[in-house]
């Protein structure tokens, strides 16, 4: 069987239509180029009822939302998960760490929690802090201009508060605290932990007259069926498709490897097509991958050529090094003045209303970097897991444990939004031994070598989750509540989860001046392959205590505004 | 009917054919008919998962005396009042039937708890569970329903008490009449502004004025956002 080699030749071809690949598509379609997308998994549009779970009850689902088919629940819009059929991977050394990957146009946009933070000055420059990891070889201020394109073009809401380290933008304004928030910002001030509105990008004022505005169901992880918050395809590749941008959508897609030629230029990209297959081939000028921090560096790392021995871009060594997620640990609270609560509609938007960013001063504590804290609660609708164990709470109260009949019914309505949780999520030392490299033994179902991650947290992460815990156990007094569940020990790494589990995988791909100790320039460009771009967060030098979405938004525009010029100027 | 029969009439009317799980209309006069892909719910599913749903609802896990005897737990878990209705009222055997085929971790505690409780209740009362009066049920259910208080050698009567506890209270809750009982009332487009006000004192609060000039004024939610150059919403 021969490759199937289209006789057009694209401009660009884009790989992944996640963050970094849909503003690729945008900007680079607005050029003028002529674009193929491709996507590993199917076409997705939220607002396509065949697909939709936005408004859906509970009880359409059999399993009443359980997570036995979705990670995050039957309702959550992520085609994939920690394990994919067929598309394994593998671990080293009694590494933990699990890959979250989302088959489907759009990718991880369409559940995430649209938790949209800009990085700050200090985050661009840690090294010159602490020692540790590296400087990025850009400061905020390059960035600046593109945080407030992204702000303006997707909308974010929020509050500029004139802050240090988290930069004020072009803000919608925020949403009212609810009432378990309420609670929260007295339990925070009371601790000294500062306390602002979040800054999501849920659309709470009309934007432009295309895009729906929220109608407050708190159900963005399902994806909004009118476009109120940031999802890729809803908010960026649908558009350019309708401004007549010539975007050609090539899903179910696989790709394998970048074709090189023999001066070692990038010619294109083999892919496999999952509904036949079979394997075909596209040509471009310029590719930009943008498959996701690990699978770009899988797609290097398999485009071995005769030129480029250990893979594309892989010169130095690092394609898949300097590998890390964001730390983060959780704890939950029983506040017993939310018990019988009279009940209101409470949904919100799809996240928490308020948030803490980081307030520490590193040099008083005994772990680098800093973490900001997400909160949930409310009177949410039950799904699967409602109601389990639900009245141990009664310990605290000196009431009967559990039982049945009416006195359990009345339990249940007592304690109904009675829990407030605290997530801390911050950020991690980047090391050069924390990696994913080609497995030698295995294959996936289409016949691509797959990841093998080795990863190991260091004692500041491990720390920092110990400092989390003791921050949530202070708010908690502080809101008049009772902390469920022990203070992990040292041996339980203080509660820090596994590294992937935040699903903020970023630096296998890292930007630097210095072609031996980084992968890509500062426009993300392979320091090797002038025509090989990489907009996805693989080129983070490091992760800051935020969430990587806008600074993946404002790179890769920023990288397409190079493209174009480079193009124009005929350099590549 | 009496209740047995009514229970009887519940899970073999419905849970073995799957009917109230498909709500049913073209099956309903061929009860033994298997349901079609299309018959699956609606609700955003995959081609992989929807082929995943029909196998499950083809297949059977309980026998007639399991589902019997879940229903009767079931409704003393949650049983019927003045006020409220039964936990089998809200198609919670069925949900328990589904879910047991769904995660497999389910199958066999619920299973062999099943045969413990008829194991305990024939060493009691030298009958099977459901063919016991209620008094002798929950009699039975009295001394592995208090995690706390259970004799150590009534333990694994416990877990199975519990976990039946657990699947009871999510199937009934996340029913349509189990919301309404709680006094769930979202899920519905809105507009949120705000705690009531009446709540926010009650609970001791109100919403700071620095604060509330960071938040929405709903009435222009429809005006197109436009900032000055410092960031600052003009419209």
């Amino acid at each position: 069987m021969q490759i199937k080699e289209s006789p057009e030749t694209f401009d660009v071809i884009i790989v992944g239509s996640g963050a970094g690949g849909g503003m690729a598509t945008k900007i680079l379609s607005e050029a003028g180029l002529n674009i193929a997308v491709i996507e590993a998994g199917p076409f997705f549009d939220p607002a396509n009822p065949e697909s939709r779970t936005q408004l859906k009850w509970s009880y359409e689902s059999p399993r009443r939302g359980a997570s036995t088919t979705r990670d995050f629940g039957d309702f959550d819009a992520a085609y994939g998960g920690w394990n994919i059929e067929g598309e394994p991977y593998t671990k080293k050394n009694g590494t933990k760490f699990d890959w979250f990957r989302s088959r489907m146009l759009g990718g991880r946009t369409n559940h995430w929690g649209r938790i949209s933070l800009r990085f700050g000055p200090l985050d661009f420059k840690r090294k010159s802090i602490d020692g540790l990891g590296d400087n990025w070889p850009i400061s905020y201020d390059d960035v600046k201009p593109y945080y407030d394109k992204v702000d303006k073009l997707i909308g974010v809401f929020g509050s500029n508060e004139n802050l240090p380290n988290d930069p004020d933008g072009f803000f919608l304004p925020a949403p009212k605290p609810r009432l378990h928030e309420m609670y929260y910002i007295k339990g925070a001030r009371k601790a000294n932990v500062p306390v602002y509105p979040s800054r999501l990008s849920i659309l709470t004022k009309a934007i432009n007259n295309e895009r729906g505005i929220c109608f407050y169901c708190n159900q963005c992880n399902r994806s909004c069926s009118v476009y109120a918050d940031f999802s890729s395809g809803s908010c960026l590749i649908f558009p350019a498709q309708k401004t007549g941008g010539q975007i050609k959508l090539y899903t179910d897609s696989m790709v394998r490897e970048v074709v090189t030629d023999g001066s070692g230029k990038a010619t294109g990209v083999i892919f496999i097509n999952k509904l036949d297959r079979k394997e075909y081939k596209l040509n471009a000028k310029v590719i930009v991958l943008a498959a996701s921090a690990c699978s770009t560096a899988r797609i290097l790392l398999n485009s071995k050529s005769k030129v480029h021995r250990d893979g594309l871009g892989n010169s130095s060594g690092l394609v898949g090094r300097y590998l890390h997620d964001s730390t983060g640990s959780d704890r939950v609270a029983f506040v017993p003045d939310l018990m019988n609560r009279e009940t209101y509609n409470e949904d919100g938007v799809g996240n928490m209303h308020v948030y803490s960013p980081w307030w520490g001063n590193n040099k008083k504590l005994d772990f680098a970097r800093g973490y900001h804290i997400e909160i949930w609660g409310g009177l949410g609708m039950p799904s699967y897991g409602f109601g389990f164990n639900t009245n141990e709470l009664n310990k605290f109260i000196g009431s009967n444990v559990s039982g049945y009949g009416n006195a359990l019914r009345k339990d249940v309505k007592k304690f109904y939004g009675a829990i407030v949780g605290m997530a801390g999520r911050g950020e991690s030392i980047p090391m050069e031994s924390n990696y994913c490299e080609i497995d030698p033994n295995v294959v996936d179902e289409w016949g691509i070598p797959v990841l093998r991650f080795h990863y190991k947290w260091s004692k500041h992460e491990k720390l920092q989750a110990k400092h989390m815990h003791k921050t949530f156990e202070e708010i908690i007094d502080g809101m008049g509540g009772h902390v469920l569940g022990e203070r992990p020990t040292e041996e339980q790494e203080y509660g820090l989860h596994a590294p992937g589990r935040i699903i903020h995988e970023v630096g296998t791909t890292r930007m630097g001046d210095d072609p031996k100790k980084s992968v890509t320039n500062s426009y993300q460009q392979l320091h090797d392959v002038d025509n090989v771009f990489i907009v996805d967060a693989g080129p983070f030098v490091s992760q800051a205590d935020k969430n990587p979405t806008w600074t993946i938004l404002a790179l890769s525009w920023r990288t397409c505004d190079y493209i174009v010029s480079e193009l124009k100027k005929q350099n590549i | 009917m009496n209740r047995r029969d009514t229970l009887k009439s519940i899970v073999l009317g419905s849970v073995a054919t799957g009917l109230a799980v498909h709500g049913c209309s073209p099956n309903a006069s061929a009860p033994n008919e298997l349901p079609k892909v299309n018959d699956v719910p609606l609700y955003g599913r995959i081609e992989s998962e929807k082929l995943r749903d029909q196998k499950l609802f083809e297949a059977t896990f309980f026998n007639e005396h399991e589902l019997l005897t879940i229903a009767v737990l079931c409704d003393i878990i949650l049983p019927k009042s003045e006020q409220y209705k039964a936990a089998t009222e809200a198609d919670v055997v069925e949900f328990i039937e589904f879910i047991a085929k769904d995660i497999k971790e389910h199958q066999t505690p619920l299973k062999g708890g099943v045969m413990w409780l008829d194991s305990f209740s024939n060493k009691l009362y030298n009958k099977e569970f459901i063919a016991c009066s209620e008094e002798e049920q929950l009699q039975a259910c009295d001394q592995i329903a208090y995690p706390g208080k259970t004799k150590p050698e009534l333990i694994q009567g416990e877990a199975f008490f519990t976990r039946m506890r657990n699947l009871t209270l999510t199937g009934y809750y996340t029913s349509k009449m189990g919301m309404k009982e709680l006094g769930y009332k979202g899920n519905t487009p809105n507009v949120w502004d705000g705690v009531p006000d009446h709540i926010l004192k009650k609970h001791g609060f109100e919403y700071e004025a620095e604060w509330l000039a960071k938040c929405i004024d709903q009435s222009k939610r429809g005006d197109v956002a436009q900032w000055d150059d410092k960031g600052n919403l003009i419209s």
